[in-house]
């Protein structure tokens, strides 16, 4: 084979396998990725039920209510809260007051469902959604 | 005074970097040897240098010296030696004098084992060594200098993060390390051959064994990891595409690439401008790993030490590494010498293939671990892409690259046919199919992918070991001539052998436990059973117990199969008292075919206690692949001893280089 032939068949070889991938990762990003709310947008955006999202915000101090390995507990930006199930251990850090991650869906009653509550290294740790949200929900309180 | 031992060794350090990274790279270019000489004797001292504040900030953390701000902020008496001297790299600071130490150190160990290299290309890679060095230096001793003092000491320390005082992370950053910065002599030497307009089978043979190194000790550090975030984050679970995780996952994909492209430069004199573009990238996306870890601009389950100044240090230097060294490869790379011709079908265009899927699944984890912080810049939207984005994308890739994976050995260079390659490997494809079978229909019918990628799994163990048989001839020739064949095999085939077949059995390890594993949340009371997997499991008691600095809560949980004792599980909860934190310390009994796994959550005796099981199946091959795969690495590299003299069976199919022309410490010159 001639090298300029054998260079257009790798470079078509290559196209067709980078299509390939291309094509997978768009079409996996439009199905799974996972959008981040505090609890205002929340309450802003009518979030259809069994749409994957993550919650994050505060723990509501004296809102965790365990049941068995049932945990009921308040996420709240300071300004809208939502209320979340999670079925499971929660991770070490969870503390009330404290900064969270929760990744879920809504139930049809608006109930928060989470799937996985998401654990930090550091106590002082903030996730920076969070602080970010708390800090526009603060901002949105003033201007009203 | 140590401390300021430490800290004057640091800024002497750079300001050696600085003459030896400016100095011999004027020297290389105007053919001075005098200037050139110069490269040696710095790096020796560079990396004496650096060794001695390393040890200047141990000392600190050994005898507690609590007039330095980062013993206080990461340390305490009462922590064990071990914790104390691995607090070093336990924290933001420690583990950049870490990075440096390390980089330094392959500084050195270039100029010691190079001394056969051409005093211009020695000269440039250590010059371009320590123009590293010198970013990282810097970046130390302006924003993160570890031997910062008090004013006023304080009475004890803070402690370290008590997720760090366990054994197997003590010793992962240093691997990790070792994997990241080992990529940084393959980048000194592209930009050094760049510099030079020459790349040859000489120089792949140079680089080879620094990939192969830094290689190794990524796959251990990842594997370690990877064990680690298993029994002690207490989610039974072993790899989450978490960002941290990605970032190491990343250079070890564009690394294992380069690995195989380098043996088509040695081998054939091909493919020598793509193999230059990988080791730029492997570094580059090393560093970028480096920054997603440092500078916290991504939500990451394990995010700890954040500072936005920090990170945007390394994002420029991140910038210069990478846009320099790409800049220079886009000015010199077109004069580069083409290579070697070949057909489509033959052992380089199975290579190119194997370069092509692994630089397109480090693509893929790159997407998915940037898209978040890109949409986040362009539309404010806060998202992130987490396993399900990674398992559509990353398996089907790595599934074609395994069903190739054992195909390539089988063809010959140059030119090669298809069809005998496939007819050798009839057996093992007859086994995998049947293994997917009896693993989707027998084992566990809940997922068919899972049995899919179990079959594939069969597939390159028993491909790869095919493929050895074949090459020695078992049960063809008499078995003598076998071994005989089997010691003549040179290492770098036998490393081969023994790292593709580690790759199946990680993949046995991750189907299975990821896909079968069995798993039970329940809250007990003491003398309650509970039964799971064909276990009874009794909660006997829960004692608290007293640490060196923690206080714990221990569950007994005995085990029974039918009805007989199996085992006894210890779960402890451990509330570090410094920092008033809580870990889980999991039990985990292996018998190498199943973890029994337990996790001990919140309770009390009224209650009763959260307890976690977890049964996975061949959970332990995941990590012992992993070092099995490193071993595989090792045994190449040290593949020279056997060369030497050993006369070539397969020389004949190739046109290598003068086969004795010295590398530094490596294979120098890989069959397979």
């Amino acid at each position: 084979m001639k090298p300029k032939r054998k260079r257009l068949w790798l470079l078509l070889g290559s196209l067709a396998v980078l299509g390939v991938a291309v094509a997978l990762m768009l079409n996996a990003l439009s199905d799974n990725l996972v959008f981040f709310y505090s609890p205002s947008q929340v309450a802003e955006k009518h979030i259809a039920p069994e749409r994957r999202f993550r919650l994050g915000g505060l723990v509501e101090a004296g809102s965790v209510k365990k049941n068995g390995q049932e945990v009921r507990f308040t996420i709240t930006d300071t300004h809208e809260e939502v209320s979340v199930i999670y079925r499971g251990l929660l991770p070490d850090l969870f503390r009330e007051g404290q900064g969270v991650v929760a990744e879920g869906a809504l139930d049809a009653s608006g109930v928060f469902v989470a799937r996985e509550v998401l654990a930090k290294h550091d106590e002082n740790y903030m996730p920076p959604e969070v602080a970010k949200a708390i800090k526009e929900a603060g901002q949105w309180r003033d201007k009203k | 005074m140590i401390p300021e031992l430490g800290h004057f060794a640091l800024i002497l350090a750079l300001a050696v970097a600085l003459v030896q990274g400016t100095v011999p790279l004027f020297g290389a270019a105007r053919g001075d040897a005098r200037l050139m000489a110069l490269a040696p004797v710095a790096a020796l001292t560079q990396a004496f240098l650096v060794t001695l504040a390393f040890l200047a900030l141990m000392q600190a953390y050994v005898a507690s010296d609590l007039s330095v701000a980062n013993v206080v902020a990461n340390s305490h008496s009462a922590k064990p030696l071990l914790y104390k001297v691995t607090g070093v790299w336990g924290n933001h600071e420690g583990s950049m004098l870490l990075w440096a130490l390390i980089l330094s150190i392959f500084g050195a160990a270039v100029a010691l084992f190079g001394a056969n290299l051409p005093d211009s290309l020695r000269s440039r890679v250590l010059s371009i060594q320590a123009l590293i060095g010198v970013g990282f230096l810097a970046f130390i001793l302006f924003t993160s200098n570890p031997f910062t003092r008090l004013a006023s000491a304080p009475a004890d320390g803070n402690g370290l993060n008590p997720l760090l005082q366990d054994p197997g992370l003590a010793f992962h950053p240093p691997l990790l390390y070792l994997g990241y910065v080992g990529f940084s002599v393959t980048y000194s030497f592209a930009i050094a051959a760049l510099l030079e307009g020459r790349v040859d089978a000489a120089w792949a043979r140079w680089v080879r064994p620094w990939t192969l190194a830094a290689w190794c000790f990524l796959t251990l550090g990842i594997a370690l990891g990877s064990w680690w975030a298993y029994y002690i984050l207490g989610w039974g679970g072993f790899w989450f595409w978490d960002p941290v995780e990605n970032a190491s996952l990343m250079p070890w994909l564009a690394g294992t690439a380069l690995l195989h492209s380098a043996i088509v430069v040695e081998k054939r004199d091909a493919l020598k401008s793509w193999t230059v573009l990988l080791a730029v990238l492997a570094f580059s996306l090393s560093l970028l790993g480096t920054f997603l870890v440092r500078s916290g601009v991504l939500t990451s389950v394990h995010a700890f030490a954040q500072d936005p100044a920090r990170g945007f240090y390394i994002l420029c230097f991140l910038l210069a590494v990478t846009g320099g060294g790409l800049a220079l490869y886009a000015w010199r790379a077109p004069s580069l010498q083409p290579g070697g011709l070949f057909q489509p079908i033959s052992r380089e265009g199975a290579l190119i293939l194997n370069n092509l899927l692994l630089c397109t699944l480090a693509a893929t984890v790159l997407l998915g671990t940037l898209y978040p912080l890109f949409l986040d810049l362009l539309t404010g939207d806060k998202v992130s892409v987490g396993p399900p984005f990674f398992n559509a994308t990353f398996v089907p890739i790595t599934l074609a690259l395994f069903a190739a994976l054992c195909v390539g050995p089988f063809l010959g260079w140059k030119r090669a046919e298809l069809w005998p390659a496939l007819i050798h490997l009839r057996t093992a494809f007859v086994v995998s199919v049947i293994a997917a079978f009896v693993a989707g229909f027998a084992i566990d019918s809940r997922s068919t992918l899972a049995a899919v990628a179990f079959g594939f799994g069969v597939w390159l163990i028993v491909g790869t070991l095919v493929e050895l048989a074949t090459r020695l001839r078992l049960g063809v020739v008499p078995w003598r001539e076998s071994v005989r064949r089997l010691r003549n095999t040179p290492r770098a085939s036998i490393g081969m052998t023994i790292s593709h077949a580690a790759l199946g059995f990680v993949v046995l390890g991750a189907v299975a436990t990821g896909a079968w594993h069995l798993e039970l949340i329940r809250t007990v009371k003491p003398g309650e059973t509970v039964s799971f997997a064909g276990y009874e499991v009794t909660l006997q008691r829960v004692d608290n117990v007293q640490g060196p600095n923690f206080i714990a809560e221990r569950a007994t949980l005995a085990v029974k199969r039918n009805g007989r004792p199996f085992t006894v599980l210890q779960p402890e909860r451990r509330l570090f008292v410094v920092q008033r934190r809580q870990v889980a310390e999991t039990a985990i009994q292996t018998n190498l075919l199943r973890d029994f796994y337990a996790t001990l959550g919140e309770g009390d005796a009224n209650t009763g206690w959260t307890i976690r099981l977890y049964s996975n199946p061949l959970a332990p091959w995941i990590w012992l692949g992993g070092a099995l795969c490193a071993l595989g690495g090792f045994v190449s590299l040290s593949d020279r001893r056997l060369r030497i003299g050993a006369p070539s069976r397969l020389a004949r199919s190739r046109a290598s280089g003068p086969a004795l022309t010295s590398g530094p410490g490596g294979p120098r010159s890989q069959k397979t």
